[in-house]
């Protein structure tokens, strides 16, 4: 159905996105590369306007040298893992529940998904103060209440809490995508199988995940590229203390409290390459789930 | 006695999906509550459920400090503005996606979506530059342009699917009787879209309205959304966890109450293409 | 250039979505960034005197204090001018002065006297003898402490304790069945925060951050002496989880009654002693502990504001200024507030009033002040300047991620020779890095 002519108008109604989106990447792109590879220090006096001192992979070599470097890689790829795999298989669970006939269906699934109206810093926020602190939060209270000794939560358990915290942001979302899949699932396929004795488990790994692999695909896709940029939550709770510190909140420091643009520069050059190194990985293992 | 089976079995999921709802949205509700304490309730021990004396004083104390609606209306005309700007510049691009593919079309998808991986912090002065160049900082203008780009790539994805399971055959048939393209898309294409496009919308109007690095790092006085309302308020001196609430209550409030009033929506519409 | 008519074909649609979205301010409004302390916060609600005084509107830019840095370092180094005045502090002003960002505030008016301020705040906000940002309210650290807890343990505090003082009063005083910690300090990472307390708490140990050639001292015994002090009596007597702590959650916990000992601003002791705490009748101050060495451990600190250079409303920012840190301002809070609800520690009148020498923790205030001094803040010789903090611009990147090791020392996730050593290793890159050696 594609003629000359469609094809041309597709290209044009096309064009503004792209363009728009070629723009967004390449410019910054094009800048952050150019600082990456000068000394780049504003409160030293350093600008654009009076040129910039050009000096070569300085910056690269001596932000992967840093001993902050690798493990600032293995934190973000715990954190996203930890959070990909809690969201996936609670979301699983809680999209097969809410799929059940259920007393007031349409409140509990307001309730379930009401995380995800939440801003990050809020609910950062929340969580620090209301829930994790070990004086005055709700979990100091219960544990207490157990006679049990509070849990100084972002201290001892720093990495867990926060992926604790993003996981409920995000499980909503999981949880959403999942339960359109299972919706759309056979039941008489799934009846038939009851029928000839398929036991519960088996009915789940033979029939339900594969039908919910593509969903599941698109929940660690997207997921994935929100998560790796994860910062207020860090932010707001640990300010990267007690080995919370990503790659994220590496060039953030490097940036921002070090004014070093050209180091933070060079650090985000790396992001960009650990990103597309997970992309290339995603893809791999779930990309072929994604052909139409 | 099947009955009775069923009967049963929904009480136990019943039971199961309420308890489940109510721990997840249990930092929620207790902020609300929270909101409504004194600070000397606020951090009682042990904690206090409903008996307690309510309150206003925290959110006057709130309004008092801040401009509420100045904040909220920047919300709304920043996420708004850039969630209509989106699906404007989207939707031609989906339609070309899922009507006239062509080999690229897939590399071009998954191109967009990794323009997203670009660490903010890590281009926050390129960024700042460029805004000050054009005399974009602490403009509405500017922040929608910047958080338009940003969710850009999943408004495409998510109309693209949709498209994509609309029939072609319809498509040729209003061709046939001699629609032109602008009609094509207008007449016939949009409307049988329409749910679709209502579920971009929303969520992308959420994440735009909870996008909390530009939106802070971008603005001053004129442009500033609920964001930089909410940070204002993190750590303040002194004991603060009642006002804390009161802020993110206001914060969040007008998100939550469009997400609950849209949820059927949400729930239908968020598929990404998942479902076939 | 056609990325630029990109951009500009995207800003053109966006102002259609959003009428009016470029309209300019008022020309006579100036947008001043402020730190949500208490002081600042009751400012803004004195905002309507000043403008009806002079017909300038102000619009305040309200933020959490790291978000504020964030916030005004970048619009400082990137030429944004989205400010006219900026809530700057003692580390930042030197350094901002010294790259001509800032306009100078060497022509306010007589009737401001600008020489009543502080010499140890005008000195800290100056760079070669200039006065680059004024004062609003000025800090030192001392001791804050419970009377009755005191008494309880039967223990005196001498007006000028000793570290070991400090450390054997909060173990008598702990009793962790009533939830009563001896003692309470800052741990959190951050330069600003666990940073700034241990650095100030080293200088009385004898330590310095670099020697005269900028050599990082981390190696050295003076260090972890510090480190070990700290760690083993807050291990014994400090709260739960007390590396996480930062002044808002002492302070949260002294007013609930949970500590017997609090080092920390001095301007907290308003609010110690004000409404929202629980043992307001109970607290007495004395000064920051030392160690016999010469110097005791208390910082100097003030949150001042700035005009940055470039903006078009310089003499509106400047009469704001000579308002918000008049004498006349101090005494409009005190006739609507009371005393003990001015900001302290910026105007030596203030200190010369009858009236303020009545409240409690005014002289001590003021002792704390004129104990410090930035320009000789080690025992040992060091080439820079500042107490809790160098006034170097690499300062605030690499004592924030040492702050980090060290809090992970108080947590117990490594040892403090372990930080001590990573300390080492960070200082010595970032210097070399930044081009000292």
């Amino acid at each position: 159905m594609a003629t000359k002519a469609s094809r041309s108008a597709a290209r044009i109604m096309m064009a503004p996105a792209v363009v728009l989106l070629l723009g967004w990447m390449l410019v910054p792109l094009i800048m952050t590369l150019w600082f990456s590879f000068t000394k780049y220090l504003p409160l030293r006096g350093d600008s654009i306007e009076r040129g910039l001192d050009w000096v070569g992979f300085t910056n690269y070599s001596r932000f992967l040298s840093s001993s902050s470097f690798w493990p600032s890689v293995q934190t973000t790829l715990i954190m996203v893992g930890g959070v990909l795999l809690i969201t996936v298989v609670l979301g699983i669970l809680l999209a097969m529940l809410l799929d059940q006939p259920i007393w007031g269906q349409g409140v509990v699934r307001i309730l379930v998904i009401a995380p995800f109206f939440v801003m990050p810093t809020v609910s950062a926020l929340v969580w620090k103060n209301m829930l994790m602190d070990p004086v005055n939060g709700i979990f100091a209270h219960l544990w207490r209440f157990f006679g049990a000794e509070p849990v100084a939560w972002l201290q001892d358990a720093s990495l867990s809490s926060i992926i604790m915290i993003v996981s409920w942001q995000w499980l909503p979302f999981a949880t959403l995508i999942l339960l359109t899949a299972i919706q759309s699932l056979d039941s008489e396929q799934l009846e038939a199988a009851e029928m000839d004795g398929a036991p519960a488990l088996k009915r789940f790994w033979f029939i339900v995940l594969p039908h919910l692999a593509r969903a599941i695909t698109i929940v660690i896709l997207i997921q994935t590229i929100f998560l790796l940029s994860i910062f207020a939550e860090i932010f707001v709770t640990t300010g990267g203390a007690f080995g919370t510190r990503t790659l994220t909140y590496l060039i953030f420091q490097r940036v921002i409290d070090s004014q070093n643009i050209g180091l933070g520069s060079a650090g985000g050059v790396y992001a960009i390459i650990l990103a597309n190194i997970v992309a290339i990985f995603l893809m791999r293992i779930v990309g072929k789930n994604l052909d139409a | 006695m099947a009955r009775a089976t069923t009967t049963n079995r929904k009480i136990i999921t019943t039971a199961a999906a309420w308890t489940i709802a109510l721990i997840i949205f249990f930092p929620i509700y207790w902020t609300i509550l929270t909101s409504f304490k004194t600070e000397a309730q606020a951090i009682n021990d042990p904690p206090l459920f409903f008996n307690f004396d309510w309150t206003l004083e925290n959110y006057a104390v709130v309004q008092e400090r801040s401009d509420y609606m100045k904040f909220l209306w920047n919300s709304v005309i920043v996420a708004g503005g850039s969630t209509l700007l989106g699906i404007l510049i989207a939707i031609p691009a989906a339609w070309s996606m899922a009507f006239v593919p062509s080999r690229r079309t897939k590399d071009i998808l998954l191109w967009m979506l990794s323009t997203k991986m670009l660490p903010a912090v890590g281009v926050l002065y390129p960024i700042s530059l460029i805004f000050v160049e054009f005399n974009l900082l602490d403009t509405r203008g500017g922040l929608i342009v910047v958080l338009m780009l940003i969710n850009l790539p999943i408004i495409v994805w998510m109309l693209y699917t949709y498209f994509k399971e609309i029939p072609g055959e319809i498509l040729e048939a209003a061709r046939m009787d001699g629609a032109t393209l602008k009609e094509e898309l207008l007449y016939v294409l949009t409307p049988m879209a329409i749910p679709g496009i209502a579920s971009t919308l929303l969520l992308n109007f959420i994440l735009a309205w909870n996008e909390a690095f530009w939106t802070l790092n971008l603005t001053a006085a004129n442009a500033a959304p609920l964001t930089a309302f909410i940070a204002s308020y993190s750590s303040p001196e002194g004991l603060f966890f009642a006002k804390l609430s009161a802020a993110s209550t206001m914060a969040i409030a007008p998100i939550l109450i469009l997400g609950w009033f849209s949820q059927k929506q949400l729930v239908r519409g968020l598929t990404f293409g998942a479902v076939k | 250039m056609s990325l630029r008519r990109t951009l500009y074909t995207a800003t053109a649609l966006s102002l259609l979505t959003a009428g009016g979205a470029f309209a300019d301010g008022h020309s006579k409004t100036i947008t001043i960034a402020t730190v949500n302390n208490g002081d600042m916060i009751r400012m803004q609600g004195y905002t309507d005197n000043f403008t009806e005084a002079t017909g300038i509107n102000v619009e305040w830019v309200t933020l959490e204090e790291n978000v504020l840095r964030q916030r005004v370092t970048t619009d400082i180094t990137t030429k944004g001018g989205a400010f006219d005045i900026m809530t700057i502090g003692m580390y930042e002003t030197p350094i901002w002065g010294a790259n001509g960002w800032l306009v100078a505030l060497d022509d306010l008016s007589a009737e401001y006297d600008a020489a009543d301020i502080l010499p140890a705040m005008s000195g800290g906000l100056s760079h070669d003898g200039t006065l680059y940002a004024a004062p609003f309210y000025g800090e030192s650290s001392m001791v804050m402490y419970r009377t009755d807890l005191m008494e309880k343990a039967g223990m005196e505090m001498p007006d000028a304790p000793t570290w070991e003082f400090i450390r054997d009063a909060a173990a008598a005083m702990t009793d962790r069945d009533n939830d009563i910690n001896g003692i309470c300090l800052r741990g959190k990472a951050g330069w600003g925060e666990g940073g700034a307390f241990i650095t100030a708490m080293s200088n009385s140990f004898g330590a310095r951050w670099f020697d005269m050639d900028w050599n990082a001292q981390f190696d050295t015994e003076a260090w972890a002496n510090t480190l070990n002090f700290y760690k083993g009596m807050m291990d014994a007597s400090g709260p739960a989880g007390y590396a996480t702590n930062g002044f808002n959650e002492n302070l949260s916990l002294f007013n609930q009654g949970k500590c017997g000992m609090w080092i920390d601003a001095t301007v907290a002791a308003s609010f110690v002693t004000g409404k929202d705490s629980t043992v307001a009748d109970s607290v007495s101050f004395a000064l920051a502990p030392d160690n016999g060495l010469g110097k005791r451990s208390n910082w100097l600190w003030a949150w001042a504001l700035a005009v940055p250079a470039g903006t078009q409303k310089e003499a509106e920012a400047k009469q704001f200024i000579e308002w918000a840190t008049s004498k006349d301002y101090i005494e409009l809070v005190a006739a609507n507030e009371g005393w003990a609800n001015v900001p302290p520690g910026a105007r030596t009148s203030l200190y010369e009033n009858p009236e303020y020498k009545k409240v409690p923790f005014a002289q001590m205030t003021l002792d704390s002040i004129l104990s410090a001094n930035p320009n000789d803040s080690t025992v040992e010789p060091s080439p820079y300047v500042g107490v809790q903090f160098a006034a170097i611009p690499e300062f605030a990147g690499i004592a924030t991620e040492v702050s980090q090791e060290f809090s992970a020392a108080y947590a117990g996730q490594q040892t403090v020779a372990e930080a001590l050593e990573k300390a080492q290793a960070i200082t010595n890159d970032a210097m070399e890095a930044a081009g000292y050696k």
